[in-house]
């Protein structure tokens, strides 16, 4: 597969690295000579030195042929004019960027970027999981199907306790496909599972769903 | 007319100018403060610090409600960026946007913004002046 990387810096270098060791063939296009020149000493004939948002610079790199474009630089603007002029311009069929400024996640999406991956909103998550009080965990989020799987530890007052899970209310849209008790066993719940202070849950669930989930098992 | 003059360097600063001296109510947006002395004293719009493809910054300067926004940075990709944020998310009815790169405005302009591009005009107008 034919890969262009726009911006070599760090993101970029070691992108670049990583698909060519993956066997694609890669192309990483950076602004500045000097960086560029840097990038040339280890990468050759695969960094080209030019302006990645340019259709001059763009062509020389054989845009038109290019299966993905990645735009990795560190301003939200050139990322996005990047992916647009490769899609419209050169026909690129996915373009992925790069966002500094997780607001501009909706932004990109509404004007036909097809993958956007922010390193800010990565860390938030990252810090949401650890803060104890923010006791219901996104472990993972499913956006356009609107599917999250959440992690919920069962607290020592927890309306669930006493009750087995199908008395609890729990919404049709909301599965509980795991319970880890004491941190290492295993527990596939049926209805007739009673939850225990400490149980570690794991649930498929809708957004919509989401918080009447918090309630029934953290209160 | 309510109007959001992104960039306050020459183009915008005197655009500026001349906007409100015709009325209208006129904010100019940049992300240096010391631009702003292009606009001289008592300038009688109102001035916004700011990154001009942030959307909390383009809502402090008044998008919401503004008929009409310019993009004129002097970097192409900034004004390409704010002028879609301007109309895609903000629904901003005239969004007019400057791009110095004559490729680069022709393919927005196939895509629906409304762009202009002082470099092409320079150069045809060069053209004629020594060709007549």
């Amino acid at each position: 597969m034919y890969v262009i990387i726009v911006g070599g810096g760090k993101v970029g270098y070691y992108l670049t690295k990583s698909l060519l060791e993956a066997g694609h063939e890669v192309l990483v296009i950076e602004r500045e000579p000097r960086k560029c020149a840097i990038l040339t000493d280890e990468l050759g004939a695969n960094a080209l030195q030019g302006d990645g948002c340019d259709v001059a610079s763009m062509t020389e790199a054989g845009m038109s042929r290019a299966e993905v474009v990645v735009a990795v630089t560190g301003d939200d603007e050139d990322n996005l004019v990047a992916c647009q002029v490769a899609r419209h311009k050169f026909n690129v069929p996915r373009t992925i960027a790069r966002i500094n400024n997780p607001k501009n996640e909706r932004i990109f999406r509404k004007l036909g970027i097809d993958v956007t991956v922010s390193s800010t909103e990565l860390i938030l998550s990252q810090i949401e999981r650890v803060i104890p009080s923010e006791s219901l965990v996104h472990l993972l989020t499913l956006r356009n199907v609107g599917i999250s799987f959440v992690e919920l530890t069962v607290p020592a007052d927890s309306p669930a306790l006493g009750r087995p899970l199908r008395e609890l209310g729990i919404p049709d849209d909301c599965i509980l496909p795991l319970v880890i008790r004491g941190g290492n066993e295993a527990i596939i719940p049926y209805g007739d599972t009673l939850l225990q202070r400490g149980d570690q849950v794991i649930a498929v669930t809708s957004e919509a769903s989401e918080a009447s989930l918090h309630r029934i098992i953290q209160g | 007319m309510r109007i959001v003059i992104l960039g306050c360097g020459r183009m915008g600063a005197h655009l500026a100018k001349l906007l409100t001296a015709g009325h209208h109510e006129v904010t100019v947006v940049d992300s240096d403060g010391a631009a702003f002395a292009r606009l001289g004293m008592g300038f009688p719009g109102r001035l916004v610090v700011g990154n001009g493809i942030d959307e909390d910054v383009l809502r402090r300067a008044g998008i919401e409600q503004a008929e009409a926004f310019v993009a004129v940075t002097n970097w192409d990709n900034t004004n390409v960026m704010a002028a879609q944020v301007a109309r895609d998310i903000f629904g901003v009815a005239r969004v007019i946007c400057r791009i110095y790169d004559p490729l680069q405005e022709a393919i927005y302009r196939e895509l629906g913004l409304e762009t202009i591009c002082p470099t092409l005009w320079g150069v045809n107008r060069i053209q004629e002046i020594l060709v007549r």
